[in-house]
């Protein structure tokens, strides 16, 4: 019942506090924000699946948004053909290495019963095949690497436009979920968690570590965009005209309308997950889901297949996270792996469903928009109460200067108290899901 | 006058009540005995007693003292101890840490109590220093309601204390149960072997959808017909 | 015979002495989470952040107390500024225990209530030490830096391998050994050390016993703070501190805590060490190991590293899957709830 004017209230309210920006600060810098804050909604939407539909503890955000985002690099990168040339005969090899170590570990586990010797020589042809593996593959590495460091030193990707990097980019994600709900999923509660950290650290150090694939920390700049570039908009004629008619100088006018393009884009994007979510969420699949979610033990009893379940949706999830990394790291125009961190690609999303609502898909994208808000204006708000706060400590004073120094991470404790608080008053966030009560008490 | 007293307990544990105007009471030196059904709310009658569940009506007296509203930890400082149906050791404390965890409130010197314990039940003394969770049904029923007399109780409640316990045994730890209603302490205690248990029992009380149907002395019940054909198997 | 002396020597400055002081860290860290767990049953993830801000505390000390002039030469000053970071992390785990988690104890909410409520925490404290002593590396030891040099250990065996021990790796080892001996003593011997036992075994029987709920709390997150920040001074003068490595020294902690079996004491210290000498064998280089073992004809020509160090978080992931599904009880049978 109070869904119904709670929610518009508070995205009306979201909506003045962007207009606020606008006419405060800057319409390209509100802009700019409203572009994250969709991405944000689109991670938080999956994030929601996973907790809220179904109680998967994911902390591993993280690592299926940098999995979204190497896919931009590797879909719409120019593939690089000489270090294909040098090190294909080497790739192949090795492939076809790993190939054949897979076939017979699964022969040897076919063929041994299970026990002692099984695992023995499981143990034994992984550390051959993984030998075997590495003598082929570390002089493709190193041929790969060898190539143009300074601009490519690695294979580069298919060239193709980076707009088909979205769904790639989730299917990737989506891949590695499968993986990884292979093993861990019907685990208790906190170690699905601890596992999912632990992945997203993993994925992190291949992407910041494999050259050959991702440029590592050299980082990947300049992809392709799904939109016009600025200087073009500028140089062209009727552009300039076009500015005119609003009373705007072209180069304004550029910046604006390209992120007028990357919103539609995004909106396109949030409007179909969230269409097809609050679908899926009122269909028997999504019935039965929440009824899984809610008595496990019930639902299990009842004949319902729990894992299965909570395998795909994990899976969903992890697909719908992985496209909103690929889109951030569009919108980006490079991909730089040191920029993930935990902090800002897990827990922040974290904080955006809980905060939001979790269970509730409106809830999601309300979270992931107030939250992102706040997490970017914490920063200046920040810098100016600090500001005020130790101006009678006088100009020279190191005191202030260390204090302003750190006002950045002000709005980490912000989040921090934010969390709390609602945790604590409305647990079940700002537009509770009607049906649940998971975060009650 | 009572010991121990529960007085017209009308409660549960949150949703519907469990408990209807069940009474319940018990002298010092005496052995009460609780039987019924399974789920007719003898164990939600114990926990009443002992402050874990909350009453909406009635109260609780121990020695005239009003103590409805007293904390379990509090109702285990007046003189009484409490041994659950389920979980009433601790699994990986040895023999020894189990009853001196029984003792834990206690200041002075509780080796005596210690002592007399491993008497009424000689094989701990054997098992001292052996995790309570390696040892037989049967033993750790002994550990759980040797923790219990740590404090020198003067009410002791025992739910079940001879579940999955072997007859003999069984009729060993009854032997040890009259022995300590005999020193003076009032025992209540839920039983499942209700006919056995009767029989040591100066008074007994049948419990069916927590009201009582039938108090009495435990002779008289054994005696009375329809108790033995409705509660007793014949 | 040489040969093999070399090897071992080497074997020993490379593998077993670095792992043994990251071991000891490792088991310090896990002891709190585990703690935790047993008593307030929930996975801990502000833990590395609690274990970096007592540290700051003790760098902030030491730093103060070299301007002040005072030193405990040869030995850090580090060592004589740990009681006030130990301090420090004990009234702000007692604080935040008060304020935020008391509340969800007494409704009980469920754990995974709790895991979030600790993110929140995690949030505060992570932003506090950031904004207090900035995210960059700092260093805080001064004293001697090591207790054998690897020339002097040379001359006086006369081989050509040498073998080093860092006066922080000797500390390290030594305190964790003290404090381990200490803790133990205390939960095995003392009255409350016994009603935490009883109180993480069987929650129910410890309030009919009469053990009081608040007194255990306190005396968990009182000890889980003096844990971290000693674990988390120890790592920092053996490493260095940079509050985002305490962060990340959470998985590696949880997987010791959870290879031993959670909620248990010494799993936890066991499981310190065989995350840590997992992931120092792991990541280390054979080559001139096998230089001096192997025949001549078998020289390596590569490194001979199974997995570069970039990579040493997956050893404590796969450690950890393996436990969880070959024994997800751990090894001493924690609680599995
Ligand atoms: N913790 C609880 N929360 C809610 N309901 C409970 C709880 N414990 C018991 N009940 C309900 O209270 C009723 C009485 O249970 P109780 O345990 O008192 O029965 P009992 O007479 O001891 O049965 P038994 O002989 O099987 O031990 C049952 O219907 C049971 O479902
Ligand atoms: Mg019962």
């Amino acid at each position: 019942m109070r869904e119904v004017p709670r929610a518009p209230l508070c995205f009306a309210v979201m909506a003045g506090l962007l207009m606020l920006v606008g006419f405060g600060q800057s319409w390209s810098l509100a802009l700019s924000i409203f572009n994250l804050c969709l991405i944000s909604a689109v991670m938080a939407l999956g994030l929601n699946m996973q907790w809220g539909y179904a109680g998967l503890f994911n902390v591993g955000v993280m690592g299926f948004a940098a999995l979204g985002g190497v896919a931009a690099v590797l879909v719409s990168a120019p593939p690089v053909a000489e270090a294909w040339r040098v090190a294909w005969s080497d790739l192949l090899a090795a492939a076809l290495a790993l190939l054949a170590s897979v076939a017979a570990i699964v022969a040897a586990r076919r063929g041994i019963p299970p026990g002692g010797l099984r695992m023995a020589v499981t143990a034994f042809l992984l550390l051959v095949g993984y030998g075997a593996v590495r003598v082929f593959f570390d002089p493709a590495v190193e041929a790969i690497e060898a190539v143009d460091p300074a601009k490519t030193g690695f294979l580069g990707g298919l060239g193709l436009p980076v707009i088909l990097a979205w769904p790639i980019g989730g299917a990737v994600a989506a891949g590695a979920a499968w993986l990884i709900a292979k093993v861990a999923l019907g685990l208790r509660a906190d170690y699905l968690a601890i596992a999912t950290l632990g992945i997203a650290e993993i994925v992190l150090a291949i992407l910041k570590n494999e050259d050959w694939l991702t440029r590592g920390v050299k980082n990947v700049t300049g992809l392709d965009r799904p939109t016009p570039y600025e200087v073009d908009l500028r140089d062209s004629a009727g552009f300039q005209d076009f500015a005119a008619g609003f009373g705007l100088d072209a180069g304004e006018a550029s910046t604006i309308v390209v992120k007028l393009c990357y919103t539609g884009l995004f909106l396109a994007v949030l409007v179909l997950i969230l269409v097809l979510a609050q679908k899926a969420l009122h269909s028997p699949w999504g019935r039965m889901m929440r009824a899984v979610r809610d008595n496990e033990v019930a639902a299990e009893a009842m004949g319902k297949d729990v894992t299965r379940r909570h395998l795909e949706i994990f899976v969903i999830g992890a697909a719908v996270i992985g496209m909103a990394g690929a889109m951030l790291t569009t919108l980006d125009g490079q991909f730089t792996p040191g920029s993930y961190q935990p902090l800002r690609f897990t827990f922040l999303v974290w904080v955006m469903v809980i905060v939001g609502g979790s269970g509730n898909n409106w809830g999601a994208v309300l979270g992931g928009f107030f939250v992102w808000f706040v997490w970017i204006e914490a920063e200046p708000v920040g810098a100016w109460a600090m500001d005020v706060a130790t101006a009678m400590l006088g100009e020279g004073s190191s005191l202030r200067e260390h204090l302003l120094a750190g006002a950045p991470y002000m709005r980490v404790c912000v989040m921090g108290l934010i969390l709390l608080l609602v945790l604590r008053f409305s647990p079940r966030g700002l537009i509770p899901d009607a049906v649940h009560r998971r975060a009650g008490h | 006058m009572s010991l121990l007293r529960g007085e017209g307990m009308t409660g549960g544990y949150g949703g519907a009540d469990i408990l209807r105007k069940c009474t319940i009471a018990v002298e010092a030196g005496e052995i009460a005995v609780i039987v019924g059904p399974n789920g007719a709310g003898k164990s939600t009658a114990m926990k009443a007693i002992f402050g874990m569940v909350g009453l909406r009506e009635g109260r609780v007296v121990l020695d005239g003292k009003d103590i409805t509203g007293l904390s379990p930890q509090d109702r285990v400082r007046e003189g009484m101890a409490f041994v659950p149906q389920t979980g009433n050791v601790f699994a990986g404390m040895t023999v020894e840490e189990n009853l001196e965890m029984g003792a834990y409130l206690r200041t002075d010197d509780f080796s005596g109590t210690m002592e007399q314990v491993f008497e009424l039940f000689p094989i701990l003394k054997d098992k001292r220093r052996q995790a309570a969770g390696e040892l037989s049904g049967g033993q750790r029923q002994q550990v759980a309601v040797g923790r219990a007399l740590m404090t020198r109780p003067r009410a002791l409640m025992l739910d079940e204390p001879t579940a999955g316990v072997s007859p003999i045994v069984m009729d060993d730890l009854f032997d040890r149960i009259v022995e300590i209603g005999r020193a003076g302490v009032a025992v209540l205690m839920v039983e499942q072997n209700a006919a056995q248990a009767l029989s040591i029992a100066d008074r007994g009380y049948v419990l069916v959808t927590g009201e009582n149907r039938y108090s009495d002395t435990g002779e008289a019940l054994l005696a009375n017909a329809e108790v033995r054909r409705s509660f007793l198997g014949g | 015979m040489e040969d093999i002396l070399n090897a071992v020597v080497l074997l020993s400055n490379f593998v077993v002495v670095p792992a043994l002081a990251y071991g000891s860290q490792l088991a310090l860290g896990a002891l709190g989470v585990t703690l935790i767990y047993g008593i307030l049953r929930f996975a801990n993830f502000a833990h590395g952040d609690l274990m970096a801000f007592g540290t700051m505390f003790v760098v902030m000390a030491t730093w103060w107390m070299q301007g002040a002039g005072l030193s405990i030469d040869p030995l850090p000053t580090a060592l004589l500024a740990l009681p006030f970071g130990i301090a420090a992390a004990v009234a702000v785990s007692l604080l935040t225990d008060r304020a935020v988690y008391r509340f969800y104890r007494r409704n009980k909410s469920p754990a995974m209530i709790f895991v979030i409520v600790s993110i929140g925490v995690m949030f505060l404290m992570n932003g506090v030490v950031r904004m207090v002593i900035g995210p960059d590396d700092r260093s805080f030891g001064d004293g001697a830096r090591f207790l054998i040099k690897v020339k002097e250990f040379r001359e006086a065996t006369g081989l050509s391998e040498g073998l080093a021990l860092k006066l922080s790796q000797g500390l390290t080892i030594a305190v964790t050994v003290a404090v381990v001996v200490a803790l133990f003593r205390f939960l095995q011997k003392s009255r409350t050390g016994k009603a935490m036992r009883a109180y993480s075994d069987n929650e129910d029987l410890a309030l009919l016993s009469g053990v009081s709920p608040d007194r255990v709390v306190l005396f968990a997150w009182a000890i889980a703070g003096t844990l971290a920040t000693i674990a988390g001074t120890l790592y920092g003068l053996d490493k260095s501190f940079k509050p985002f490595t305490y962060f990340q020294l959470l998985l590696p902690i949880f997987a010791a805590a959870i290879v031993g079996g959670i909620g248990h004491p010494v799993g936890a210290v066991v499981g310190g060490y065989i995350v840590a000498f997992s992931e120092v064998t792991v990541t280390y280089a054979y080559r001139k190991f096998l230089i001096y073992v192997a025949p001549e004809s078998w020289r390596p020509e590569g490194l001979v590293q199974l997995l570069s160090t970039e990579y040493k978080f997956a050893v404590s992931f796969v450690i950890l899957v393996v436990v969880l599904l070959v024994r997800p009880t751990g090894i001493f049978r924690g609680k599995v709830i």
